[in-house]
């Protein structure tokens, strides 16, 4: 078991091999192996179609991502339409609700599923474009970093060792306080706290792709530095990439609902889910409902995001595979040992 | 061993002056903080006087210059908030609260994290194992203002541990396990898969064909070296704990610490406890990153510092 291949050595024994021998090896390899693995070929959708709990992920994530682009189509009410005298209705399921609002209303007033989804809107807004713009300027940095070398490279590295010694939350907080809450200033802010973790990606795989023949052979044919980065190099980044981008996205989705519970990002009349949960916080033991509820959706979009990074990376990443196959043969040496 | 203890001082030195400038400059951007310390009947001539016995009628760079000449004189202003108190001491009254809530969270943190992480290691997919990956995971996504609010909610009324003013040490449980919740996540998963690695090794099987007790190999010989990783992680923990999540923890549970003078010191607009704040925070930062480092030399002999 601890030899996931086998012996391909040319002793006596296996000089007798055939290649009906190989085909039984290789299915007997397979064995016990995750099925990631065995769908190493399967290709991005297949690969989903064996994964559960990423197809699941996705589809909710796909039908929440529609609800938030079309919010005011999707939501019966605008998110801040509705007065006093319609506060505090309890939801369907509990006496008094209606389905006139189907989670009820706040104690403003305002009808809850026509919160979450447009503070949904904001929230998912404010996660893409924060990882567009730091993506953006960290591979690039990391880019230019990376060919580069030398003094610009000791510079930006040292730039970005800097920013990452110390984390975001209290300058975040500092920043939006100052610059007053509105989604651009999140975004702003939370971009400057988030770029440095794609700089060092990319500085690390253009530093081994730099290596490589097709980039010496790119340069030898005497294209331009530019060229050699955005044409040869860059497309190989896109596989971790995108897994970056996406567990990013995740990171950036609790780090606005953060910012806006503790009352200095997103301000009214914006709405986002940390505004929501926000809002809620003064009813904590009358209606724990008021948190609950936007609290499990956001847990829930974060841990979707997480599920199909997952997918993403077991498509994409042969390390992850290999990964997943020894841990999955230590489990099987343990068992054998016990 | 010397001259990289002082390069690392360097840059250190260069963080604590990065964060100070860009807090300093991004404070003076938004102009003053008079209008938040007079009362709106104030007159203008009243105004012009405290802007210019405060100095902030002087240009941003000589008001730079001026308060990083203060603080090598360890002068860090005056608090305009929690009136003609120096802003170092109204911290000094903070920070210890603070610092028994990272503590107790990082403590819990710790062991937790490698007990459920070595257990689940021990039997790689099995029920233990899938449970915790499946807890952390999901514990991971919740954001942590959400988790201490359920904290809250069920265990201040039914097992009456949340104390609202000074009490006995039971009031640190709560908070702390809220803190330490997130990084027990985190860092259960990293020691879960470096024992893995670790436990598949083949110093490993030797120590085991030599007939050394399976508790021995697992607790002396592989937690040793999984520890390596883990050391890193944890005091990058730490580091966010002290530089953020307490914030959270500390506002919800109204506990008296940094994080919520910080919440207080943002929304008074008192520029100089700001600054204090995120220089106190940026140094303790500086010095945890330090610390970690000489911990890796010593439980890695292998790493040369350069």
């Amino acid at each position: 078991m601890s030899d996931p291949h086998p012996t391909h050595a040319p002793d006596e024994y296996t000089a007798r091999h055939h290649e009906s021998d190989d085909a039984v090896h290789a299915e007997q390899a397979m064995e016990g192996r995750p099925f990631e693995v065995r769908a190493a070929t399967k290709g991005l959708f297949g690969e989903l179609l064996s994964d559960k709990t990423g197809l699941v992920a996705l589809v909710f994530l796909g039908l929440m991502v529609f609800a938030a682009v079309f919010a005011p189509f999707v939501a019966p009410y605008g998110p801040t339409e509705g007065n006093l005298s319609s506060a505090s209705i309890p939801p369907v399921w509990s006496n008094g609700g209606g389905w006139d609002h189907i989670l009820g209303t706040d104690p403003q007033g305002y009808d809850i599923v026509s919160r979450l989804i447009y503070g949904m809107r904001t929230s998912l807004l404010i996660g893409a474009a924060v990882v567009l713009v730091a993506g953006t300027f960290g591979v690039v940095l990391g880019l230019i970093s990376g060919y580069k070398g030398g003094r610009t490279d000791r510079l930006l590295m040292g730039w970005v060792d800097v920013q990452v010694a110390f984390p975001g939350l209290l300058l975040a907080l500092i920043m939006i306080a100052i610059l007053g809450g509105s989604i651009s200033t999140v975004i702003l802010v939370l971009s400057f706290n988030g770029w440095m973790v794609y700089a060092r990606m990319t500085r690390g795989v253009v530093l081994s792709m730099k290596e490589r023949p097709f980039v010496e052979a790119a340069e030898m044919v005497g294209c331009r530095p530019r060229r050699v980065i955005f044409t040869h190099i860059l497309p190989n980044l896109w596989s971790s990439l995108s897994t970056l981008a996406v567990l990013e996205f995740a990171r950036i989705l609790l780090a606005e609902a953060t910012l806006s519970f503790l009352g200095l990002g997103i301000q009214f009349p914006d709405v986002s889910l940390g505004l929501v949960a926000s809002n809620g916080r003064d009813y904590l033991f009358s209606a724990p409902r008021y948190i609950i509820i936007p609290g499990i959706l956001l847990s829930l979009l974060v841990l979707s995001v997480n599920f199909v990074a997952s997918w993403l990376r077991v498509v994409f990443d042969p390390q992850e595979r290999e990964k997943r196959f020894a841990a999955n043969a230590t489990a099987g040496a343990s068992k054998g040992a016990a | 061993m010397g001259r990289y203890l002082a390069g690392r001082l360097a840059q250190g030195l260069i963080v604590v002056f990065g964060v100070t400038i860009v807090v300093f400059v991004a404070t003076r951007l938004v102009g003053d903080p008079v209008d938040f310390i007079l009362p709106l009947s104030a007159s203008p001539e009243q105004r012009m006087r405290l802007r210019a016995d405060l100095g902030f009628d002087r240009p941003v760079i000589t008001q730079f210059l001026d308060y990083v000449g203060d603080v090598f004189r360890l002068e860090f202003g005056t608090s305009t908030y929690y009136r003609n108190e120096g802003t170092l001491s109204v911290v000094g009254d903070f920070l210890p609260k603070t610092l028994q809530l990272v503590g107790a969270g990082m403590l819990l943190a710790f062991v937790i994290s490698i007990a459920l992480g070595t257990l689940a290691a021990l039997r790689p997919g099995k029920v233990t194992d899938k449970l915790l990956v499946v807890l952390s995971l999901g514990g991971l996504a919740t954001p942590q203002f959400f988790l201490c609010q359920l904290l809250l909610l069920y265990t201040s009324v039914e097992f009456e541990l949340v104390q609202f003013g000074p009490g006995p040490w039971t009031h640190l449980i709560v908070p702390s396990i809220a803190l330490a919740l997130p990084a027990v996540g985190r860092l259960s998963m990293v020691v879960r898969s470096s024992m893995i690695d670790e436990l598949n090794t083949q110093y490993v099987k030797a120590a085991r064909a030599k007939g050394i007790s399976r508790t021995r190999i697992v607790y002396v010989h592989a937690l040793r070296n999984a520890a390596i990783p883990f050391v890193t992680l944890f005091g990058w923990e730490v580091i966010r704990a002290l530089a953020g999540f307490t914030v959270v923890v500390e506002n919800v549970f109204n506990w008296p610490g940094l994080g919520n003078l910080a919440i207080i010191a943002i929304k008074e607009r008192d520029f100089f406890l700001i600054q204090t704040i995120v220089l106190v925070v940026a140094l303790m930062v500086v010095a945890i990153n330090i610390v970690i480092d000489l911990v890796y030399r010593y439980i890695d002999p292998r790493v040369k510092l350069s």
